[in-house]
């Protein structure tokens, strides 16, 4: 088991991520905010909260950009701006890749859909809509497409 | 009102710690603290609940075993515990007090969902959300 007091450290990270998940957040910011050495920091981090710190910030990423299309009008492209990306493109990608449909057609169904959260404060309700992402995105892409994908195994952001 | 929530507990690394955070930092006020051995029963009461114990608990022997205690101090070194709701009159204003007093803020006072909220962490690693009624509310 992890000591204590460098898991307290580590939740650090972990709270300035979702302070400003749409901040850029390389292991050596990361590693300074928990005072950890850059070489141990990704790991400890992974044992500490079940997955890596840029896969983590990329489910805040994608779990902002849901509430955003649900409960905004602002156009795809700013919430894609918004919440850290620097292409629509790969906003688009990645966004179908994790949730399974377009940020278009998300916001669509969300519309269309009667909610009955309005009691439960609303960062619990965007944490209930946080994907569960085991797995890397590359991974996923890959089992979907029935491992013929061989791009880039290169994780997101 | 006869009938109430008397004592809800949080785990803390340390109770000296905890005690100083909430009552310093807080405004809480000790209700109990009461010692037998190594075992330390220590509550704390917020001004306009004076019914309503807060409890400040070192998980470990002899109530808890030391192998489950260490996952339990683990889980709230990691934020795992569930949230905790303080309701201040002004956000801005708590925010700025604690924050001048070195409260661990995660999150600072956003304006929404017809209320004002921040977010704050305990030494130990308990969040809290700080609210504000919303306006117009009773």
């Amino acid at each position: 088991m992890q000591d204590e007091e460098l898991l307290r450290r580590l939740l650090r990270a972990k709270d300035r991520m979702d302070a400003a998940s749409q901040e850029e957040w390389p292991v050596s910011r990361l590693a300074r905010v928990s005072a950890v050495s850059e070489a141990h920091f990704a790991r400890s981090f992974k044992e500490a909260f079940g997955l890596p710190p840029h896969r983590y910030l990329l489910t805040r990423r994608i779990e902002r950009a849901k509430a955003l299309l649900r409960d905004t009008t602002l156009p795809v492209s700013e919430i894609a701006f918004q919440t850290g990306w620097k292409s629509l493109g790969t906003f688009g990608r990645t966004f179908r890749d994790v949730t399974g449909q377009s940020p278009g057609d998300l916001r669509a169904r969300e519309k269309a859909t009667p909610h009955d959260l309005d009691s439960v404060p609303g960062c619990y309700v965007h944490a209930a809509h946080r994907p569960d992402l085991t797995i890397a995105v590359s991974e996923k892409r890959r089992k979907e497409n029935g491992g013929t994908d061989s791009s880039s195994n290169t994780e997101v952001p | 009102m006869s009938q109430h929530i008397g004592v809800i507990g949080l785990y803390v690394r340390d109770q000296d710690e905890a005690l100083a955070f909430y009552t310093q930092k807080l405004g809480f006020t000790v209700h109990t603290d009461a010692r037998n051995g190594s075992y330390r029963w220590l509550t704390v009461k917020h001004g306009d609940q004076p019914g309503f114990e807060l409890g400040l608990f070192v998980p470990g022997p002899p109530t808890i075993d030391e192998a489950t205690a260490q996952t339990l101090r683990a889980a709230v070194a990691k934020g795992a515990m569930p949230p905790l709701v303080m309701i201040v009159d002004d956000v801005h204003a708590a925010y700025a007090k604690m924050k001048a007093l070195g409260v661990e803020f995660t999150q600072e006072p956003v304006a929404r969902f017809g209320s004002v909220d921040a977010s704050f962490r305990d030494p130990s690693g308990n969040g809290w959300k700080l609210n504000q009624e919303r306006r117009g509310a009773t």
